[in-house]
């Protein structure tokens, strides 16, 4: 094929390593000088790392409250049950006392369990064309946010979605009763999102000398929604519209039916909180709006503070131990095996 | 319809015909297959079976040339225009005829870019033109002959244009099961309450695929555009209106005159009209018709030959030929030509096929019979029948469970969604209302057409063009194989089908033909016996033979200045005898000299070449040419001969010619003086039946000659001759005339007439010719043998000389328990033979066969029925002859021949007809479900080479026809080890482990999808971000896999050739299996698991370093498909065993790619122009800055990979495989000193002093055959021959065949 060769051998083959399939080449083999030492070797490093991370873990703290019917919120469970009383508002209280002192940074979560952020019409009934601030979008959701994309009068909504729709509502305020008296915990709700989700992911559409409020003129909120996206949070307008920090961190899905969304972190400015959380007695004045019942779901405060692993994840280093027993098991085995049967290497006589 | 009513026989009549085949056996009835469509152009057809059984199963489809013969009383083409209906009350009287099948010719015209490929559209698109019965048109009559409608000279192998193109070409695509179901999950997709992920996952690798599949479609379809093109406007002088005109080749007519020079292509299919050469004769040359080099000679009517190139009688020439309608077989040709009342007969010979080249003719008029598409050239390019692997098979079963498989996997989690949407969906309404109208119960019934397109990558699209592309580069593997290259005659081996090479690694029985396959097919007159007296061996002073060696003297022939110098004899005394003007030496070579077919060519005075159809027939010639009956030059009614220095010329009267039926070939001439005699050489049976009983003395001599020259392995055939008077002569001449331009019975009538004339011969003699044994033959198949490869030679010789053969190339051997013989001439002898043969091998053994009956293939449609291989106790052999098996090939006798013929390890068949091998052949393929393997170089063995799942030609002496037909290719029977033991093992192996790998890699991929479904409310949502599921089997993981498919060896070839015994798992498919399937499919269920579970327990309460989210549904997707992919990588590594750079690079390469790829697609500028496709921006550099993330990727492959390898050690040490063994040997010795060049055991063991030391009587029957005169009586060597040969030092060439043995091969392993 290709170029006639002229001569007597002109048909003959190239001889060249790739087409006589003599290409220089490594051919490992399981043998026991590798294996052995391999599995030795991979059970002390599974080891190492599992105490590492057991000790790394340890050294956080993390408390988790389930304030569904806490203290005064079965009342305001209650009260949810019904839909007509949804506009209501329900101001409840949980107590809950930290023995030991939460030192360095600590991070606030509300948690839900039960509830499917992950179905996959769910996660499919949100417009991010919208939520990056197209004005086309803005005006005419996207098809995948129906029933949510438009209310009753077909003014369409922003932002649209059944994900934007069931914005976990809940407030928290957190209190230190020390013996002074109760001490409010000032928490930072602001840089709880990932910085590609604040700064690029979702963006108001141009103001363009507009408020906010006329920019969003034309649409309806959401409608479970007490307020609308551009009133998100009164106490800083440039927190509004598509770019408020919670909604941000809602619109992130989570990829299992419970999980925990930050929703602030300890502000470390002022005496008592300045090495983080004292312990004692703390309560947490929860205004109960989101409703768990329907779904049979369930809702918790999470305090934690972090190291470099993350949060305080017991897996990881008890897998890691496990894993490393286990791999000393086989190692073990396998040693037996080469003993008795493989290392005269009788079998591998012919 | 019109029924034909009668038997056999009466098939045999020549009625016009698409294709048919007729098969029979004896006393049982006949199958006939015909093609049902009316115009075969192009297209062959599906065949209809008209099937007359009540004795034999069906032994061959159409598809082929197939064609009647009869043999001993007439030969015929079978021919039939409408289906033709043997009346049952025939049946019974068809009595014992022995049908044999002869394929007329396998020849593809694919390499011509004439398209071998056949359009059923077509066929469709062509208008349904009344079928033509017989052919009718006038010379120089255009519209005269265009009243006929008869096709032009045009001819279109393209399958589309440009319109039709898109259409066409989707629809032939959309056939392909795969494509169709891509086509129908792609309309799933769109419908938006079951898409569970975007069209584009299957949108774009379908679309990929049916591109690169259109584009290939479409340049291959260009290419024979332009190839049409160019064909159809090259230029010829054609007659028109008394002058010559250039005209393309598209616009010629039937009837049209043309003239062609020399080195053209013939136009048409044309009859000759007259030549420049003397006596009307041209040459051509028909390689690319048949593949034959040699060059034909056709020779035009005397009454049309005087026309000369006069224009003028040119075109005033109105001769009216009747003729057959087109048809595709290329040696027969029937038709008259009427001029001015007169009839005269055209056969083959006066007929200029298209497609040959016109050669050493200056020029020739021809008048065109067949145009264009109705060309025997066009109406061969047929499709030849589709082979499929064993493994296809497999595969299309494995297809069907996982189908079955993908469907529960549905159904369950269909259910899950239901009862889910009945206890959690319901009351979670509130955030996610249901669409209007839909319950839970539909719900349930979306979502499991849901999870169907999510599950769908357990049958990936790209499963099927990765085989393919394996497949083709294994096959490029060993069209480049300098080991398989054969210098001498410029010969690569070529893989002719690239889509059956992993077969090749699982070979369990050989057939193979024996000349020019086992030998070189070079002959060479070696012996003779002239009226009673040997000639051809030397002896000593005490009469003992003397072995003829390289220094023996040679015959010095110097005083012929016409002899041939290569030329080699020994024996002085003939020479003698012929110079001594003995009459029947003489009478014998001038036999030689008169009756062949060979051609002359004397281009300087005294410098002769023959041409020669076959070697034999040269062999013969050459001697004649060297003892002084030169063979000088011939015409149609002559042939000119120097006999003993005096030119001599002979009128040629009567030609009958050879074929495999009469086996004989018969002359009649008259000598200057006047004298008529027939001469005739063939096989010694036939020509024993035709003796007169006077010679009955001289018949018993010669038998013991011939017997003693096929003992030592050569060729034999016997002359005779007869002297005829000549009124008699004149009487048969008219009858032949006759007989030969007779339109209906043609062929009978003339059978008739020469069996009239070839009876009460004079035995003359009888000829030895040597075929010299190939290189490394005797090591080849002791390499085989030892591979558990079973090794039957099917040969048409005697008996003797296969048994010696079967000696010499280490087939039997003296180890040999016992060789059986079966030479019965009845059923009942046959029977007896081999129950008594396989009581001897296993005496236990139960009367009846164990046929084990079940069910396969696709829906388990296939009944299969299986004979159980018996155990037996040391080797033995069996030699079975022609009429012994045509009984043992009966319905109530095959399965004892199965069993008798599978105990043992040899089996030799002599005087197989073609039909018979191939029965054979299927014999075993039907009840040993074994992979078999044929391998022949003649036109003999097209039928085996068709039948078997590999067939193998060689490319020898014979014609290309075997080699056309195979689906391998080379130029030496040794090859054949490389062929097996390296590249097919290697084939094997690779697509085994690439289809381990892949199914392992789709399931886990798909199953992890599976467990989220429990996580995720079994809402169809997948674990990957949809442009993963996308690329995952297109870029991510393609190339290391089809990396480690391609490339990888378990041990190198020579250590593959080293230990044969690494060739037996392929042979019990212990690679891949259903069984394997299940281990695979269990191994991944396992790695699903940890491949989803432990980032789930990692993740799902873990936040990132700065408390932010990271068990968010992105973060998490992004991490499974790392994990995936990395483990998928490292399992692949664990699973090479030759890494290559390209290996490395490709692993490397597609990791690298997967990060690189994936932080482009997640980067800011993607989301912001394809906002709705990208939604995981940032999710890369958010999630994979985190030490937790890296941790559980670390563990996760750690748990799918440690255990593999844990496991993989244990087996390694309790169980190694021989592989393992042999890997193992290999890292503990250096690769040994390149393989020996005679491997020692070989050289000592030479298979002639084995031979010699045999009790030859234990080989035969009592009474079979007189013994031996008693100087030829075997006998021990001169000792200093063995030592000579042991030692290898002497060169061994000058020793006849069978006595060089191992010795003529210096290299065993391969060339160089």
């Amino acid at each position: 094929m290709g170029k006639v060769k002229p001569g007597p051998l002109a048909r003959r083959p190239d001889n060249s390593a790739f087409q006589q399939q003599r290409l220089p080449a490594w051919s490992p083999m399981l043998t026991a000088n590798t294996v052995l030492p391999f599995f030795y070797f991979m059970a002390l490093i599974c080891m190492l790392l599992g105490v590492w991370l057991l000790l790394t873990v340890q050294s956080t703290e993390e408390l988790k409250l389930d304030y569904t019917e806490a203290g005064t919120c079965n009342l305001c469970f209650e009260k949810r049950k019904n839909v007509s009383n949804a506009a209501q508002p329900c101001i409840c209280t949980a107590v809950f006392n930290i023995k030991k002192a939460f030192k360095g940074d600590v991070f606030f979560y509300y948690g839900l369990i039960n509830f499917h952020q992950n179905l996959r019409r769910y996660m499919d009934s949100r417009d991010d064309a919208q939520m990056v601030g197209r004005k086309n979008n803005l005006k005419s959701p996207s098809s995948y946010c129906m029933p949510f994309d438009k209310d009753k009068n077909g003014v369409p909504i922003a932002p649209c979605g059944a994900v934007a729709n069931s914005i976990f509502n809940d407030s928290f305020t957190l209190s230190y009763m020390s013996s002074s008296g109760s001490v409010r915990v000032p928490l930072l709700r602001k840089g709880i999102s990932w910085y590609t989700d604040k700064n690029i992911k979702y963006r108001n559409p141009s103001t363009e000398n507009m408020t906010l409020p006329q920019v969003f003129e034309g649409t309806a909120p959401p409608l479970y929604w007490q307020k609308p996206v551009y009133d998100l949070d009164p106490l800083d307008k440039n927190n509004n519209g598509f770019i408020n920090d919670d909604l941000i961190v809602w619109m992130r899905e989570a990829a299992f039916p419970s999980f925990k969304k930050l929703y602030g972190v300890l502000h470390r400015a002022n005496k008592p909180f300045i090495n983080g959380l004292p312990a004692g007695n703390y309560s947490v004045e929860i205004s109960y709006n989101f409703p768990v019942q329907y779904f049979r779901g369930r809702k918790e405060v999470v305090l934690t503070t972090l190291t470099w692993f993350g949060g305080q994840n017991h897996f990881l280093p008890i897998a890691y131990l496990v894993t490393s027993c286990l791999i000393l098991l086989i190692a073990i085995l396998l040693t037996v095996f080469w003993f008795k049967f493989g290392k005269n290497g009788q079998n591998m006589e012919e | 319809m019109r029924s034909l009513t009668g038997c056999v026989t009466y098939l045999t009549a020549p009625i016009t015909t698409l294709k048919l085949a007729l098969i029979g056996c004896s006393r049982s009835p006949v199958l006939l297959f015909y093609s049902p469509r009316p115009a075969p152009f192009y297209h062959p057809g599906p065949k209809i079976a008209a099937v007359f059984t009540q004795g034999p199963e069906l032994l061959a489809v159409g598809g082929s040339q197939l064609f009647l013969h009869e043999p001993e009383t007439s030969a015929a083409g079978a021919s039939v225009t409408t289906p033709p209906v043997v009346h049952p009350a025939c049946r019974p009287s068809c009595g014992p005829v022995f049908l044999s099948l002869i394929f007329v010719s396998g020849v593809r015209y694919g390499e011509l870019n004439m398209g071998s490929v056949t359009s059923f559209f077509g066929g469709l698109c062509r208008k349904e033109v009344k079928k033509e019965e017989e052919r009718l048109f006038r010379a120089n009559d255009r519209p005269y002959n265009l009243s006929y409608q008869y096709a032009n000279n045009a001819i279109r192998t393209s399958k589309y244009n440009v319109f039709t193109f898109l259409p066409l070409n989707l629809f032939e695509q959309f056939r392909r099961l795969a494509n169709a179901y891509f086509m129908f999950l792609m309309v799933l997709q769109l419908i938006p309450q079951i898409s569970s992920l975007s069209w584009f996952t299957t949108a774009v690798p379908l679309v990929l695929v049916l591109s690169i599949t259109a584009v290939k479609d479409a340049s291959d379809d260009i290419n024979r555009h332009t190839s049409d093109k160019q064909v159809n406007n090259r230029m010829v002088n054609v007659l028109i209106d008394g002058e010559l005109k250039k005209e393309k080749w598209m616009n010629v007519q039937v009837g049209d005159i043309i003239k062609l020079e020399s080195n053209q292509f013939v136009t048409a299919d044309l009859m000759l009209l007259s030549s420049s050469e003397p006596l009307n004769l041209v040459y051509v040359e028909t390689a690319e018709l048949d593949g034959e080099t040699n060059l034909k000679v056709k020779q035009a009517l005397t009454v049309t030959g005087d026309l000369g190139d006069s224009t003028d009688l040119l075109a005033h020439f109105n001769g009216e030929v009747r003729c057959e309608p087109p048809n595709n077989r290329l040696d027969k040709f029937k038709g008259t030509l009427s001029l001015d009342g007169q009839t005269y007969s055209l056969d083959n010979d006066k007929v200029l096929l298209r497609g040959c080249t016109l050669r050493n003719t200056e020029w020739c008029f021809g008048l065109v019979i067949f145009g264009g598409p109705d060309t025997k050239l066009m109406q061969n390019s047929g499709k030849t029948t589709f082979k499929r692997t064993s493994i296809d098979h497999l595969m299309n079963v494995l297809v069907l469970w996982i189908f079955g498989f993908l469907a529960s996997m549905c159904a369950i989690l269909a259910i899950g969604s239901a009862i889910w949407e009945v206890r959690e969906g319901s009351v979670f309404t509130v955030f996610l209302p249901r669409d209007p109208g839909v319950g839970a119960g539909l719900t349930s019934f979306l979502s499991f057409w849901s999870y169907v397109i999510i599950l769908n990558t357990v049958v990936p699209i790209s499963l099927y063009v990765s085989v393919e592309i394996i497949r083709l580069g294994n096959s490029f593997y060993i069209d480049w194989d300098r080991k398989m290259y054969y210098p001498k005659n410029d010969t690569p081996a070529h893989a002719r089908t690239t889509t059956l090479n992993e077969e090749l690694g699982q070979i369990k029985y050989i057939f193979s033909d024996k000349t020019g396959t086992l030998t070189q097919n070079i002959m060479a007159f070696n012996k003779c016996s002239i009226n009673g007296k040997a000639y051809g061996e030397l002896f000593d002073f005490s009469g003992q033979r003397v072995e003829i060696t390289e220094k023996t003297e040679k015959l010095d022939f110097s005083s012929n200045q016409l002899a041939d110098p290569k030329f080699i004899f020994h024996d002085h005394s003939l020479l003698e005898t012929v110079k001594e003007g003995n009459p029947e030496a003489q009478d014998f070579f001038r036999l030689l000299a008169l009756c062949h077919t060979v051609m002359p060519e004397e281009k300087k005075e005294g410098e002769l070449y023959y041409q020669a159809q076959s070697p034999d027939e040269g062999a013969l010639v050459t001697a004649a040419r060297n003892f002084g009956f030169v063979f000088r030059s011939r015409t149609p009614e002559s042939i000119t001969a120097m006999e003993m220095g005096k030119q001599v010329t002979y009128e040629l009267l009567a030609v009958l010619d050879f074929n495999n039926v009469r086996k004989r070939m018969s002359v009649i001439v008259r000598s200057p003086e006047g004298k008529l005699t027939l001469y005739c050489k063939g096989a010694d049976t036939i020509i024993y039946e035709r003796l007169h009983p006077s010679c009955n003395k001289l018949k018993e001599v010669t038998t013991g000659h011939l017997n003693e020259y096929a003992g030592d392995g050569l060729r034999t055939l016997v002359l005779a001759y007869k002297d005829l008077d000549e009124d008699y002569m004149d009487k048969w001449r008219k009858r032949h005339h006759e007989a030969s331009t007779a339109m209906d019975g043609r062929e009978e009538m003339l059978d008739e007439l020469y069996e009239e004339i070839e009876k009460d011969l004079q035995l003359l003699g009888a000829t030895a010719v040597e075929d010299k044994l190939q290189d490394g033959v005797p090591q080849t198949i002791e390499q085989l043998a030892k591979a558990d490869i079973k090794i039957w030679v099917l040969t048409g010789d005697k008996q003797e000389t296969a048994e010696n053969i079967g000696y010499s190339c280490n087939m039997l051997r003296e180890e040999m328990k016992e060789i059986f013989v079966m030479a019965a001439n009845t059923p009942e002898g046959v029977k007896e033979e081999l129950v008594n043969a396989r009581r001897k091998m296993c005496p236990e053994s139960a009367d009846e066969p164990s046929v084990i009956s079940s069910r396969a293939g696709l829906f388990w449609l296939q009944k299969i029925e299986r004979v159980e291989d018996e155990k037996v106790e040391g080797e033995y052999g069996l030699v079975i002859n022609g009429h012994s098996l045509a009984f043992a090939l009966e319905k109530d006798l095959h399965l004892e021949l199965l069993r008798t013929a599978c105990m043992c390890q040899t089996v030799i068949c002599c005087r197989v007809t073609p039909l018979q091998k191939a029965q054979v052949v299927q014999l075993v393929k039907k009840y040993k479900q074994a992979i078999t393997l044929a391998i022949g170089d003649g036109a003999n063995d097209v039928s085996m080479i068709k039948a078997a799942h590999i067939g193998v030609g060689i490319s020898g002496q014979e014609g290309m026809q075997a080699v056309l037909s195979s689906d391998y290719s080379f130029a030496q029977f040794r090859y054949l080890q490389r062929l097996l033991l390296v590249h097919g093992r290697w084939s094997y192996l690779r697509m085994c482990k690439f289809l381990q790998y892949f199914f392992y890699k789709n399931f886990t991929f798909t199953f992890v999808h599976f467990w989220y479904a429990f996580f995720c409310g079994f809402s169809a949502q997948t674990v990957y971000d949809e442009w993963f599921i996308t690329l995952y089997n297109l870029v991510y993981t393609a190339l290391p896999v089809l990396g480690m498919s391609l490339f990888d060896q378990d041990v190198n070839d020579r250590w593959s050739s080293q230990y044969p015994q690494l060739y037996t798992p392929g042979q019990l498919n212990l690679y891949f299996s259903k069984k394997m399937f299940v281990r695979c499919m269990l191994h991944s269920c396992y790695s699903s698991l940890i491949l989803f579970f432990i980032p789930w327990a990692a993740m799902y309460d873990t936040v990132r370093d700065d408390g932010k989210d990271i068990a968010d549904y992105q973060s998490f997707a992004l991490l499974a498909q790392t994990c995936l992919l990395i483990v998928m990588s490292v399992q692949l590594c664990l699973d090479t065993f030759y890494w290559t750079a390209v290996n490395q690079f490709f692993v490397w390469g597609s990791l690298a790619s997967y990060f690189a790829i994936t932080l482009t697609m997640y980067s800011n500028g993607m989301f912001l122009i394809f906002t709705s496709s990208f939604p995981f921006i940032g999710t890369a550099r958010n999630s994979l800055t985190q030490p937790n993330v890296w941790l559980t990727i670390f563990l996760t492959s750690l748990l799918c990979i440690l255990p593999v390898v844990a496991y993989r050690f244990i087996v390694l040490q309790l169980r190694p495989t021989i592989n393992d063994k042999v890997r193992h040997k290999l890292r503990k010795e250096a690769l040994p000193a390149p393989a020996p060049r005679r491997p020692p055991h070989q050289a000592y063991q030479h298979p002639t002093l084995r031979l010699r030391l045999l009790p030859r009587s234990g080989l035969r029957r009592p009474g079979d055959v007189p013994p031996l005169p008693a100087e030829a009586a075997p006998e021990e060597p001169p000792p200093v021959l063995s030592d000579r040969l042991s030692s290898g030092s002497e060169p061994a060439a000058a020793l006849p065949h069978h006595r060089r043995g191992s010795g003529g091969c210096s290299e065993p392993v391969g060339w160089r």
